[in-house]
């Protein structure tokens, strides 16, 4: 059973990878080029921003249900997933906007608007940093799990509630520019399944980056550990 | 009794502790003071119609900070003094602290506002009063405390506290600065009125409702320990 595991857990990246490259190759040649556009070819950076973005939603709903459970059974591993998926979370969020501000400057020449989507997406960057933040300025990990599940919480539920008022902020305002996600709905098919495709590959990136960082995680708790008992039994032969 | 009690008992505490110090409203309100005089010096350039237009958005600007500041307040007595450990020891729910601690914010916080709009309206040229814009004000300051007294006992167990509780409070409380703008612009009549204040008002009623209920929750798990 361990070895099925172990032969999994090996085969897991070389298939990322691979799946990665196929992806490429869709996203570049095998997807058609919105011709009605002249900046044809910078639409394709929405197929990495969706995945990505999709990604980045997906890993705070992780850190909800991981801050619950951890609340719930105190079990330290449940942190570990909630860490970990904030701080990969964040690495994509960081993404969303600068994939965002790449396509924005092509197709609206500025780099920001204050649009809803775009608004949202730096607010959630925002508690994500405020998440990581508060990790490192907690006294003791005891704290810091507990403190960051009860953020992890608050932040999820906050949310939606965020989207709306962005949403009512800027949604009826006279429309100069539409989403990226607004594109979705007059996609055709082939450009569409590639999306999906390309959200189905980042969600397994994501997958095999949260277990590799909560690997090295046990691995840097493991050493916390040595450390303290190797040190304390130092410090007494010194004195 | 045994839920409203302590809940009073621990308000009234900290305003009679107010009333002697006189730390919070007094310090809060001369920072609010101070955050309006900056902005007058950074909107220098801006023509006195388009001024008139912001006026809202100062206001809230100004309470925004001046609700920072007055919470990073909330619990950093009982921490230095050791109080949080009799509030613990003492035979009350969590829920009963959470409460009691958010009451006494809740009135410095509106005491401030009572005091400042006054002033603000005079620096500002602000004649266009509304009665409802003290119901927004009311919707709004209740939707800054129930957070706010939450992350202030998060916040002040951390290191660099002062840091700390901006950081958390200020993206979680952003839909209400955005509504609680919104609906005083429509209100006093500036602005480009998209969504009309009611339900503006209604968002925050919402949000209140939500983290009334969500923070209580979770806040005997910040005390633990």
């Amino acid at each position: 059973m361990k070895l099925i595991g172990r032969l999994a857990g090996g085969a897991f990246l070389p298939l990322v990878a691979a799946l990665m490259v196929l992806d490429l190759y869709l996203i570049f040649i095998h997807a058609p080029v919105a011709t009605a556009d002249h900046r044809f070819n910078l639409q394709r950076i929405l197929y990495f921003h969706v995945g990505i973005a999709w990604v980045s939603l997906i890993a705070f709903t992780v850190i909800f249900i991981a801050s619950l459970v951890y609340l719930w059974k105190r079990d330290d591993r449940w942190d570990a997933l909630s860490h970990s998926a904030a701080e990969v979370g964040f690495v994509f969020a960081s993404l969303v906007l600068i994939t965002g501000s790449l396509w924005g400057k092509g197709i609206w020449d500025r780099w920001w608007t204050w649009e809803p989507r775009l608004t949202t997406m730096l607010i959630l960057w925002l508690i994500y940093v405020a998440y990581l933040m508060l990790r490192s300025f907690a006294t003791n990990p005891r704290q810091a799990a507990r403190f960051s599940a009860v953020l992890g919480i608050i932040g999820f539920i906050d949310v939606p509630i965020i989207y709306f008022a962005a949403n009512w902020w800027r949604g009826l305002h006279p429309e100069v520019v539409s989403g990226p996600l607004a594109e979705t709905g007059s996609l055709d098919p082939t450009m569409r399944s590639v999306m999906l495709f390309t959200a189905l590959v980042f969600t397994l990136l994501f997958t095999y980056l949260v277990k590799q960082r909560m690997s090295v995680r046990s691995m840097e708790d493991t050493l916390r550990r040595a450390k303290y008992t190797f040190g304390a039994g130092l410090g007494r032969r010194q004195s | 009794m045994t839920f409203v009690g302590p809940v009073v008992n621990i308000a009234w505490k900290d305003l009679i502790l107010e009333v002697r110090t006189r730390e919070v409203v007094a310090s809060v309100l001369v920072f609010a003071l101070l955050v309006v005089v900056v902005f007058s010096f950074a909107l220098n350039s801006v023509p006195d119609s388009v001024r008139d237009d912001m006026v809202p958005g100062v206001l809230w600007v100004a309470f925004s900070f001046a609700g920072v500041l007055a919470m990073t307040r909330a619990f950093v007595l009982e921490k230095e003094k050791g109080g949080i450990q009799g509030l613990l020891l003492a035979p009350v729910s969590r829920d009963a602290i959470y409460f009691g601690k958010m009451l006494s914010s809740l009135i410095f916080l509106l005491v401030v506002e009572a005091a400042f709009l006054p002033i603000f309206a005079v620096l500002f040229n602000f004649t266009h009063f509304s009665p409802w814009l003290i119901v927004v004000l009311l919707l709004a300051t209740l939707g800054f405390v129930a957070v706010g007294t939450l992350f202030s006992a998060i916040a002040v167990n951390t290191r660099s506290r002062e840091i700390m509780l901006p950081v958390l409070f200020l993206p979680i409380v952003a839909p209400v600065i955005i509504a609680a703008v919104e609906s005083s612009s429509a209100l006093v009549g500036t602005g480009i009125e998209s969504v009309s204040p009611w339900r503006w008002m209604g968002l925050i009623g919402v949000f209140d409702m939500v983290f009334l209920v969500g923070c209580p929750w979770v806040f005997g798990l910040v005390l633990e320990e």
